[in-house]
């Protein structure tokens, strides 16, 4: 009866919660390939957790950091090239070279901040075999220090960065009645070739191979002649690089989105998309980001507003896993085939 | 090598992309240029301010103890710190003007940060109502976190003083001690409602709120304001939300004339940027909480479709004001530095007329009914402000540019 009663109070408050499919209809294709956009972009970020996790099962809460000095890398380098808060006024070419070098330097950025952060923080534990336990509190307690050391005064501050367009996105072409943007097929795209080359990489080549083996038994991997240490190095600066490029993509959606906590949120969603997607598999990692970005944006328009985005997105993984609790694609990097 | 193929492979697609990206861009051309929407309201020059205000600097002859205090608590760091640095130059400059004219009694002024957090205000505001020495301060600037310590200082018997709190339930509280300095968005809301409709010509907006206290009353207040037929819709978004894109995919198909945005600067400016580069070609209109040059600059080249309704004046103005202010920190008023400068003035001259304790100064601040610079100051009962005024604004030539009374 009690609940009775409570179902019906619910019921009876059609503000609170309201299934608007008129509006998923209609909104369908452009929340679709803006869905599309910011889960590529995951899907970049989640890598990087993917294959520290596959390698050394610790969760890198530090990553999100890495993206975020990447994103200073990437603001700095457009800024100190004249670009500012206007579109600005130079020739295609010189853009594409100037964001190339932006590209460049996010990816260095974050790939050099990735590497000292496994040297200064997860290595010395390594050295003394820590605990597992001490490595993820030592991960959340780089996370903030990295945030802190950017918040300073004379590092970055506490303000956002000023706004950087990089160009005005222009229509390419109609789907459904829905625009795309040159800015959308440039993300998704590149997201996409950098994925498949990373899967390439971790597949096909030598090192990738010393990945693999160190994923599936680090002991035996040492054995057969693969360093440890340096493919843990390489498994961190590969999550850096791409980190930086996802910094570039995103200060592309998101001008003013660089500020010393801004990693965060992108963080926890891109571990969430790793984790969809099942942690330890990089193909995983693309397909848990591009679902979250979908999931998350059908979700708020079907309930009705933008506070919904990210309850949505984590109900869905919460569902996922208590199916497959592996994730969707289930494999981990050691058990992966070239 | 493979690993070597495929960067190649990586930079060559990268660069085709990025080819793609310049060639369109070349195509299409920057459209709308000051304005945004189909009416252009000129610019303001003067300001209707009051003839003989007070001054800080009063009659030169004060006398007060060495410890008298004052203090600034509210955000100087933080997301939001903009509006705490225009509020606390302006409480600065009020006191260097007082301490200068008034040698037998310096007040000295001391600054406690919130970050604008209504979770981390307590401990600075239990830290300053502590200090026996602080009989007087200006803030907090934001309503959650003024809502949130509202309490410590009634407790304590503390007055004071907001320059920039708008939410409309703060003084429903009960409080004795806590005063607004300006009008509150029961004001803002039907006054920005009006502008939208009969000086912006807009038959439809699109009304979105963040997750604060301030956004969702003044959200409230404006739909209310416009009626269920001019409005196109409404959604909530989040305080730190990035992504838009769902929200404008919305606002896009409702094809509205105007954009209200009810929360504050950080999320508005990416949310206007993404607004113009899905095309949107209406007006974007936001309250108080994200007028500055700081959304101006976080949204670059989008901010030109913005204006802004504000319970303030703009105290650039003033020339006086202005003189000095700039004199002193080498940049124009902003939002609210005038404010905050008149409602410093009406704690001086209590210290001034030997008004040296909590309780005194409490009393005095109850009992006022002068003129400041900008307005005149008188209080009810709850702390509400008789008489406010609603100003517009507009972004012209990347700054913000007063457009006259829009509201009382």
């Amino acid at each position: 009866m009690i609940e009775l009663v409570a179902l019906s109070v619910v019921h009876a408050d059609d503000s609170w919660i309201n299934f608007d499919v008129n509006a998923l209809f209609q909104n369908f294709w452009s929340t679709t390939f803006d869905g599309l956009t910011f889960g590529a972009v995951y899907g970049l970020i989640a890598v990087g957790y993917t294959l520290v996790y596959g390698v050394l099962s610790l969760i890198n809460f530090a990553h999100s950091e890495v993206f975020i000095v990447g994103a200073y890398g990437v603001v700095t380098t457009l800024t100190s090239l004249g670009f500012g808060p206007s579109a600005p006024t130079i020739g295609p070419a010189e853009i594409i070279m100037d964001l190339l070098l932006a590209l460049v330097v996010g990816m260095l950025a974050s790939a050099v901040t990735a590497f000292l952060v496994e040297r200064v923080a997860y290595r010395p534990l390594r050295k003394r075999n820590a605990p597992r336990l001490a490595f993820l509190i030592t991960a959340i307690g780089v996370s903030f220090a990295i945030q802190y050391i950017i918040f300073l005064p004379f590092v970055a501050g506490a303000n956002p960065q000023p706004a950087v367009t990089m160009f005005i996105p222009d229509p390419v072409f109609d789907v459904f009645g829905t625009i795309i943007t040159n800015q959308q097929i440039i993300i998704v795209v590149s997201a996409v070739v950098l994925m498949v080359g990373t899967d390439l990489f971790i597949r096909r080549s030598r090192t990738g191979r010393g990945i693999r083996a160190v994923a599936q038994d680090p002991d035996t991997a040492t054995l057969m002649g693969v360093s440890k240490e340096r493919t843990i190095v390489t498994t961190f600066v590969l999550g850096g690089l791409l980190a930086g490029a996802a910094a570039l993509f995103y200060v592309m959606l998101v001008p003013s989105g660089v500020i010393y906590n801004g990693g965060f949120i992108l963080g926890v969603k891109a571990f969430a998309a790793a984790v969809l997607g099942g942690i330890g598999n990089v193909r995983g990692a693309l397909l848990g980001g591009i679902l979250l970005g979908l999931v998350g944006n059908y979700g708020q328009i079907l309930l009705g507003d933008s506070q919904w985005t990210d309850v949505v997105a984590f109900v869905i993984l919460v569902l996922v896993l208590l199916v497959r609790p592996t994730g969707i694609l289930g494999t981990t990097l050691g058990r992966s085939r070239a | 090598m493979m690993r070597k193929k495929a960067l190649t492979a990586g930079i060559a697609a990268a660069a085709a992309l990025l080819l793609l990206a310049g060639c369109a861009n070349k195509a299409g051309s920057p459209t709308s240029t000051s304005g945004g929407g189909a009416v252009d309201i000129p610019v303001s020059t003067t300001v209707d301010a009051p003839k003989n205000p007070v001054l800080p600097a009063g009659d030169g002859k004060a006398k007060c103890a060495a410890t008298t205090k004052l203090a600034y608590i509210g955000a100087e760091t933080g997301p939001n710190a903009q509006l705490g640095i225009n509020i606390y130059n302006g409480v600065q400059l009020a006191i260097n003007q007082h301490n200068k004219a008034n040698p037998d009694c310096q007040v000295q002024f001391t600054k406690f940060d919130t970050e604008g957090d209504p979770t981390k205000a307590t401990g600075p505001v239990t830290q300053a109502v502590g200090e026996a020495d602080i009989i007087g301060v200006v803030g907090l600037p934001f309503s959650g976190e003024s809502k949130a310590t509202g309490n410590i200082f009634e407790q304590q018997g503390l007055v004071h003083i907001t320059p920039s709190a708008t939410g409309v339930s703060l003084t429903t509280n009960g409080w004795k001690t806590f005063f607004r300095g300006l009008g509150n968005d029961g004001v803002q809301g039907p006054a920005a409602a009006k502008f939208l409709v009969n000086e912006l010509k807009a038959k439809k907006v699109y009304v979105v709120q963040d997750d604060s206290e301030y956004g969702i009353g003044l959200a409230k207040s404006v739909t209310d304001g416009l009626g269920s037929g001019a409005v196109a819709g409404t959604d909530k978004v989040t305080t730190g939300q990035k992504d838009f894109s769902a929200t404008i995919s919305k606002i896009m198909n409702a094809k509205p004339d105007a954009v209200y945005y009810a929360g504050y600067a950080p999320e508005a400016a990416p949310f206007d940027q993404q607004l113009v580069a899905k095309g949107f070609k209406g007006t974007f209109v936001a309250p108080d909480g994200v007028k500055g040059d700081n959304f101006i600059k976080l949204a670059g080249d989008a901010s030109k479709n913005s204006y802004f309704t504000c319970p303030c004046i703009p105290g650039e103005l003033i020339p006086s004001f202005e003189k000095d202010y700039k004199a002193l920190v080498n940049v124009e008023p902003d939002t609210y530095s005038v404010e905050a400068y008149d409602v410093t003035t009406v704690l001086l001259s209590g210290i001034d007329a030997g008004k040296q304790t909590r309780a005194d100064l409490l009393a005095w601040v109850t009992a006022y009914d002068k003129d400041g610079v900008s307005k005149h100051y008188k209080w009810d009962a709850t702390g509400e402000l008789q008489a406010p005024d609603v100003y517009g604004y507009k972004v012209q030539d990347g700054k913000v540019a007063p457009i006259g009374l829009i509201g009382k």
